[in-house]
């Protein structure tokens, strides 16, 4: 009887000792990569406070500041029109979202609530946009905006920008499960359909519009080849184009802690942005967001 | 009642229509107008005629195939690794509940940031300068290892970088999903194997990996595309002059040749998009059917 029970309390100490080694394994795996997804942030951030001589007096670089400076920034604003990239940034952002928010909007809303001839087809032919690769459409677009004179113009930014017919898609299956009963209330109070819309589908559906906005955010945010192909003047780049030109002829010579502060500024507005809105950033993109 | 044929309907459609038509569906059959003109000029907007020479010219361009084979490299090292290692990622996220949310945070990070500028970052981590020979290059040394240019020396150097930073990149999406369709798979399962004494890495062979298939297979087919439309990373790493440093990829060289030094041939640009598509569109296809053989729908 003693034997077995000792036995037993042995084997369970040994399970207990597996689960504590096992555990050990398993947090330092996950907190190495976690280190390494942080120490760029880390990197750029400590470089940033660091001065240029003293970035380039080290041969080993510390992992430390000792007399942080705040110099890279003011540079970042100076040197470069780091200011001028994010206003056109911004500005492209905000209407490009909200133009996209406004034209999906209404058709989701024609797609899930009105009647109309060939809704089904028009939805297919819909559908099947969204497998058209943009580097497909890009070359064209670049035609038709260069001769339409507007290079280096906002409206050249913005207007090829703007569609995305994924989130019509997403929008519309949201739409649907608003109960028609809502609907014909609405329309027996004499309500017109796009104030119903504003007035009661849009409330209801907030969630996935306030998704879909912050994914277009984070899309127009960090865009890349469509600025680049379309404005040649300083005057319209958006930070990704501003910091390309940084780092090919930004501060005369290789600054690197000035362009590290560049790139702390260009990156804090969406890591503000995320650490606020986690939860439906990774919601919204694990229903709808693509990527790698 | 809900009125039959509203003809408003076509009002709240229209704006999507007119962007649609002009902006995409357009564009479309243009690109294939484009890819068999031959000798267009992009002042005069004529050509001299039609035929294949674009394709002809693009499969015999050097840049080309450099582009073709550059690209191939990164789909083949980055699409397995990065989708195997989120994998184990997301088993050890699921198999803890301290911190959970912590690691889940801090892992989708790179998803949110400018790719221009952190790859900014990675380059000063792994490039090579008169004054110092930069971190990666420190901790090689401390190993014991000699220094090595990984910006603008060595092809495979370069290589490295360029996999390594793609793959950081693109985690997170996949950490993201592998982690909810984990956290998805009914415990009943488990708990019935658990009765039946089973080993927990044939419970992963039997349970989890079937039930979890169809999101591997779609990272695997989204990965795919992804890594083959690469570019915006070499840019971040290396500049915008890929051709120079040898690490262009396809992609680039659509957009070399619609724009910048050696651009202005839309033609040209329009056959190597086309090529790239039909690429992508056959390895696509491959997926789909090995899928239908290994993936487990519920």
């Amino acid at each position: 009887m003693m034997d077995n029970k000792e036995k037993i309390i042995q084997a369970e100490k040994k399970d207990k000792k597996k689960k504590i080694i096992k555990n050990v394994l398993i947090y330092s795996f996950l907190a190495a990569w976690g280190l390494m997804v942080l120490f760029p942030f880390y990197w750029m951030v400590l470089t940033s406070f660091k001065s240029y001589a003293s970035y380039n007096g080290e041969k080993i670089p510390r992992f430390y500041v000792t007399d942080p400076t705040f110099s890279n920034f003011t540079n970042a604003f100076s040197q470069v029109p780091l200011g001028r990239y994010l206003l056109n940034t911004f500005i492209f952002t905000v209407v490009t979202t909200a133009v996209m928010v406004i034209v999906v909007t209404l058709a989701a809303f024609a797609f899930s609530r009105l009647e109309f001839k060939g809704r089904n087809l028009l939805f297919t032919v819909f559908l099947s946009m969204m497998m058209i690769p943009s580097e497909l459409i890009v070359i064209t677009n670049f035609v038709t905006i260069t001769n339409a004179d507007m290079r280096n113009t906002f409206q050249g930014l913005i207007l090829p920008s703007v569609m995305s017919v994924f989130y019509v898609y997403l929008l519309r299956e949201n739409f649907s499960q608003v109960p028609d009963q809502l609907y014909y209330a609405a329309k027996v109070d004499g309500t017109s359909d796009l104030k119903y819309l504003f007035r009661v589908m849009l409330p209801i559906c907030r969630p996935t519009v306030v998704t879909i906005i912050i994914l277009k955010v984070i899309e127009c945010w960090n865009s890349y080849v469509w600025p680049r192909l379309i404005t040649d003047d300083k005057n319209f780049y958006l930070v990704s184009n501003g910091i390309q030109e940084i780092r090919q002829n930004g501060f005369g010579r290789e600054n690197i802690p000035a362009m590290m502060a560049a790139v702390v500024v260009i990156s804090l507005p969406l890591i503000i942005l995320f650490l606020v809105f986690r939860r439906q950033i990774m919601a919204g993109v694990s229903r709808g967001g693509t990527k790698g | 009642m809900l009125e039959k044929n509203n003809p408003k309907a076509w009002l709240y459609l229209l704006p999507a229509l007119i962007f649609m038509i002009v902006f995409m569906v357009y564009p479309i059959i243009d690109v294939f107008v484009y890819s068999v003109e031959e000798g267009y000029n992009f002042v005069s907007q004529r050509s001299s005629g039609f035929g294949l020479y674009n394709f002809s010219y693009v499969l015999h361009d050097t840049y080309f195939l450099q582009a073709v084979k550059n690209t191939f490299i990164m789909v083949i090292i980055t699409v397995p690794i990065s989708t195997g290692f989120a994998l184990l990622i997301a088993l050890a996220l699921n198999s803890i509940t301290k911190l959970r949310e912590l690691f889940q945070t801090v892992y989708f990070l790179p998803y949110v940031t400018n790719t221009l500028a952190v790859g900014l970052v990675f380059m000063v981590l792994f490039k090579k300068t008169a004054y110092s020979d930069g971190l990666v290059n420190l901790l090689i040394n401390f190993f014991g290892g000699e220094s090595v240019d990984f910006i603008d020396g060595p092809y495979w150097a370069k290589m490295f970088v360029m996999c390594f930073y793609i793959i950081w990149i693109v985690l997170p999406f996949k950490v993201l999903l592998l982690t909810s369709a984990l956290a998805s798979v009914n415990k009943m399962y488990y708990n019935a194997a658990k009765v039946d004494g089973t080993g927990s890495f044939r419970i992963f062979m039997k349970i989890t990996l079937p039930m979890i298939s169809p999101t591997i297979f779609y990272l695997v087919i989204t990965g795919f595309i992804g890594a083959f439309k690469e570019y915006s990373d070499a840019v971040a790493l290396f500049g915008t002059d890929l051709n120079a440093a040898g690490m262009n990829t396809i992609v680039g060289y659509v957009y070399d040749m619609l724009y910048g030094d050696s651009g202005g041939y839309p033609s040209f640009a329009s056959a190597a998009a086309i090529i790239l598509f039909t690429i992508v569109l056959t390895i696509t296809c491959i997926n789909l059917l090995v899928s239908k053989k290994h993936v487990y729908y519920t």
